[in-house]
């Protein structure tokens, strides 16, 4: 008798079941956790709604573009979930601690195999699962699609989230077999790219902006045109839109539905069949140990460019920048979020200000303004990236650090640094960047500069703080530690921030400027002077206040 | 071991007619990554019964052979054949016969011992009352009959290796391969295991034991081999290793030291204390 795939997806259940049992405070965190999912889903489903209320207004074509508008919806979903089904494989298939127990057991390779993509499927697509409820939702209740049309969503969202993880699963099956010897840098740098490379792809393939500026179009014969090709009809994202769609528009046709469970169950043979053939070859190549040869050359340049600092100091940031650069999981993210930003900068490109008529000189203004708040995200999103998994990192090596004559406090400045100059690396150029893409005035050029300046240093050690306070020591991929509970709260914390600090200064200059316009002879200086050194307070509490609590932290841990 | 030999007995899954076939046969086994080569062309009989030694200074290929032999990792070239079975061509059927301990076990923390036990018996595909009355009998030898219920995050070191032997034993193996099985044991756990592979062995079970205890494996083993730059260089019983080595009287770690060679530990350290 030999396992099945529920049994051999046992363990992972009970270690959630048992991880949730034994958790103190559980209540508080889900009630947290179940009020910002829910007013996100409310949020986006007012969103959605709202635009199809939009979309009907237009007459003739508003179905066609609520069609067109869940087609690209979907097809976002789609290159999402190739991309983070590659890297979930990798770490399911590949490098997960419980392997060498499985590969010395009687496992039938079909049974783990389906096992292991049923794993897969939950860890890289729940999010996109949560994400498409109120999207659907809010389709459902425009349409009047009853009680029956969550069936046939739920339905139609299963292949779909199947057929993406056999070609994530497979593309990593593929790529551990060709690279020698646990290249995994390469892997993931190579990952990386064909994620840059498919989000710029993504983004030509869609241009959103189209849909949104119809007069572009020479005539509206052009612009239903686009809007009715299909961005392909072999993607299954398409076959999603046609299914919801139809059953919505009261011609429901079970082709697209046949077609995206028949593709699903071939795929899932063809992946097991694959699976048997190259499995244990691509498992064994990934056993084959570390790499020999660390990058000497650059550790002798970073020991000049640390020359003058202490030798305990320098040990520490040392260590800390030569771990990042030899840790493919850490440095290999630098990629996505080069993309992050690139979108970032993209979507300010678009933005119909400077298109067509004059626009006002406060909207412009009140532009950049915002844009300190969402490049603020942006950098909120790195440091959780980056800063907040930096003491769960040290995970069981805490005992070395503990165990030296050297202090916590230096080992948290030493994180601070190594964390603040790289953000402070991307946060400036983005800010002065788009801010000379908005056209914004001399005086909130200088404004949003030093205000980012202040913020990153803040962001930074709310990101320290925050990870010593909810450290992850056990897992086994640092990519994870970002979306725990702590990451979480350190990002509610990091938008309650911005948004005081955007609001400390956003009113009173608001005020400087419309009275400047006004061409009152003296624009009100005090409030604008109260404002900006509340902010200024507000950082100066933010960059203290988790460092010192933090340090106190990890003083009291005793970790084994 | 009263134990084992009534698991022997209920079991059955040890003939006492195929006592003096070779439980493990492994030929021109080779394991290379890249350029370095781990394991190069060994060849090895293992006999049913045996509580066979390996041996060998630090990365000299033990680690990578006992994975090989438990069919984690692929070799380059050679086979292994355990039972009769070769591992590369009915895994399945070859795993069945082995119980595997690992030198670095992986236990999943947030499962409670018993369920941990369930659920590698469910991977050989043993269950039942059957299965858990053996696991209870183990965890009562090993005294962790009170902590079967708490979660493994809460083991000490020791603990988790008692705990990884007897699921090893759980599906009554014809093989039991383990990697240094002493490390963080107790003197009395330590007996307890040495008399356990002892009384398996005698019951017709077979045992692929490395280890750096020396003593452990002076005291227990049939027939050692020792490896070194993944070749065996000494291969043979304790009285055969002396005369191999020219050893005299020796122990087991002054053979050792003269196979695998460099130079004289003596004067290492005379140097580095000086």
């Amino acid at each position: 008798m030999t396992p099945s795939v529920l049994h051999l997806l046992g363990p992972k259940f009970r270690t959630r079941v048992n991880r949730a049992r034994g958790d103190r405070g559980r209540l508080a965190k889900w009630t947290i956790l179940g009020v910002v999912g829910v007013a996100f889903w409310l949020m986006l489903f007012a969103v959605i709604y709202r635009m199809l209320i939009h979309f009907r207004g237009a007459q003739g074509i508003g179905d066609v573009l609520a069609a067109k508008l869940l087609g690209l919806a979907f097809l976002t979903f789609f290159m999402i979930l190739l991309l983070s089904n590659v890297i979930a494989s990798l770490s399911t298939f590949f490098l997960s601690k419980d392997l060498d127990l499985l590969a010395s057991a009687p496992v039938d390779p079909v049974r783990f195999y389906g096992a292991r993509l049923g794993e897969t499927i939950v860890d890289s697509s729940w999010m996109v699962a949560l994400l498409s409820v109120p999207i659907l939702a809010a389709y459902g209740v425009m349409y009047g699609g009853g009680v029956a049309f969550p069936v046939v969503a739920v339905a139609t969202m299963l292949p779909f989230l199947v057929i993406p993880a056999v070609v994530g699963t497979l593309s990593t099956l593929v790529l551990v077999n060709v690279f020698p010897a646990r290249r995994t840098r390469d892997l993931l740098a190579l990952i990386g790219l064909f994620s840059a490379a498919g989000v710029v792809v993504l983004l030509r393939v869609l241009r959103p902006e189209r849909l949104m500026r119809p007069d572009e179009f020479r005539s509206l014969v052009d612009f239903v045109a686009v809007l009715r090709t299909p961005t392909s009809a072999w993607l299954p994202n398409e076959w999603v839109a046609d299914s919801l769609m139809g059953y919505l528009g009261g011609r429901f046709d079970f082709l697209p539905l046949l077609l995206l469970w028949t593709t699903a169950a071939a795929f899932f043979v063809f992946g097991a069949w694959l699976h048997q053939g190259y499995y244990a070859t691509g498992f064994t190549r990934a056993q084959e140990g570390a790499e020999l040869r660390a990058g000497r050359i650059r550790s002798s340049r970073l020991d000049r460019l640390l020359g003058r600092a202490s030798p305990r100091s320098r040990a520490l940031l040392g260590k800390e920048v030569r771990v990042f650069f030899r840790d493919a999981t850490q440095w290999s993210q630098l990629i996505l979020l080069g993309v992050l930003v690139a979108v970032y900068v993209y979507n300010i490109r678009v933005l119909p200000l400077h298109t067509g008529e004059e626009v006002s000189f406060l909207l412009q203004n009140a532009v950049s303004f915002l844009n300190l708040g969402l490049a603020g995200f942006v950098v909120a999103a790195i440091a959780a990236r980056f800063v907040f998994p930096a003491i769960s990192v040290e995970g069981r090596m805490l005992w070395l650090l503990r165990s030296s004559p050297s202090s916590v406090k230096s080992l948290f400045w030493a994180k601070y640094w190594v964390g603040v100059v790289p953000l402070l690396a991307v946060a400036l150029p983005l800010t002065v960047g788009t801010n000379a893409i908005l056209k914004a005035s001399p005086f909130l050029m200088v404004l949003s500069v030093v205000t980012m300046i202040g913020i990153t240093f803040g962001l930074a050690s709310l990101a320290l703080g925050f990870g010593a306070f909810f450290p992850n020591f056990e897992t086994e991929n640092a990519a994870e530690i970002p979306t725990s509970y702590g990451g979480l709260l350190f990002m509610m914390a990091a938008v309650v921030y911005l948004g005081l600090v955007v609001s400390l200064e956003g009113w009173p200059v608001y005020l400087y400027l419309s009275r400047g316009l006004e061409g009152a002879a003296r624009a009100p200086v005090w409030p604008l002077v109260l404002g900006l050194s509340g902010a200024a307070a507000l950082t100066m509490v933010a960059i203290v206040a988790p460092l010192r609590l933090g340090v106190r932290r990890v003083e009291a841990l005793s970790h084994d | 071991m009263r134990i084992v030999k009534q698991e022997m007995v209920d079991g059955g899954s040890v003939s006492s007619a195929s006592q003096r076939s070779a439980m493990v046969e492994i030929r021109n086994l080779t394991k290379r990554y890249g350029g370095f080569t781990a394991v190069n062309g060994l060849d090895l009989t293992v006999p049913r019964g045996t509580i066979f030694g390996f041996l060998g200074p630090n990365g000299a290929g033990k680690t990578t052979t006992i994975r090989m032999l438990s069919g984690i990792l692929q070799p380059t070239a050679g086979n292994v054949v355990v039972g009769g079975d070769d591992m590369w061509i009915v895994p399945q059927i070859a795993k069945r016969r082995i119980g595997y301990i690992p030198d670095r076990p992986h236990v999943y923390e947030k499962l409670t011992g018993m369920e941990f036990l369930n659920f590698v018996g469910g991977l050989w595909g043993v269950g039942g009352e059957d299965m858990e009355a053996r696991a209870d009998r183990f965890l009562q030898m090993f005294e962790l009959s009170d902590w079967k219920h708490e979660l493994v995050e809460s083991y000490s070191h020791g603990m988790r290796q008692k705990l990884l032997i007897t699921s090893a034993f759980i599906h009554q193996p014809e093989l039991i391969v383990v990697d240094e099985p002493m490390v963080g044991l107790d003197p009395r756990s330590a007996r307890i295991l040495k008399d356990l592979f002892r009384s398996f062995a005698d019951e017709g079970g077979t045992v692929f034991l490395s280890s750096h205890t020396l003593e452990v494996v002076e005291a227990v083993c049939d027939e050692i081999a020792i490896i070194r730059s993944g070749e065996i260089v000494a291969r043979g019983s304790m009285a055969e290793l002396r005369q191999q080595a020219d050893a005299g009287e020796a122990h087991l770690e002054e053979i050792f030291l003269k196979v695998t060679g460099g130079r004289d530990v003596a004067d290492i350290v005379a140097e580095l204390v000086r």
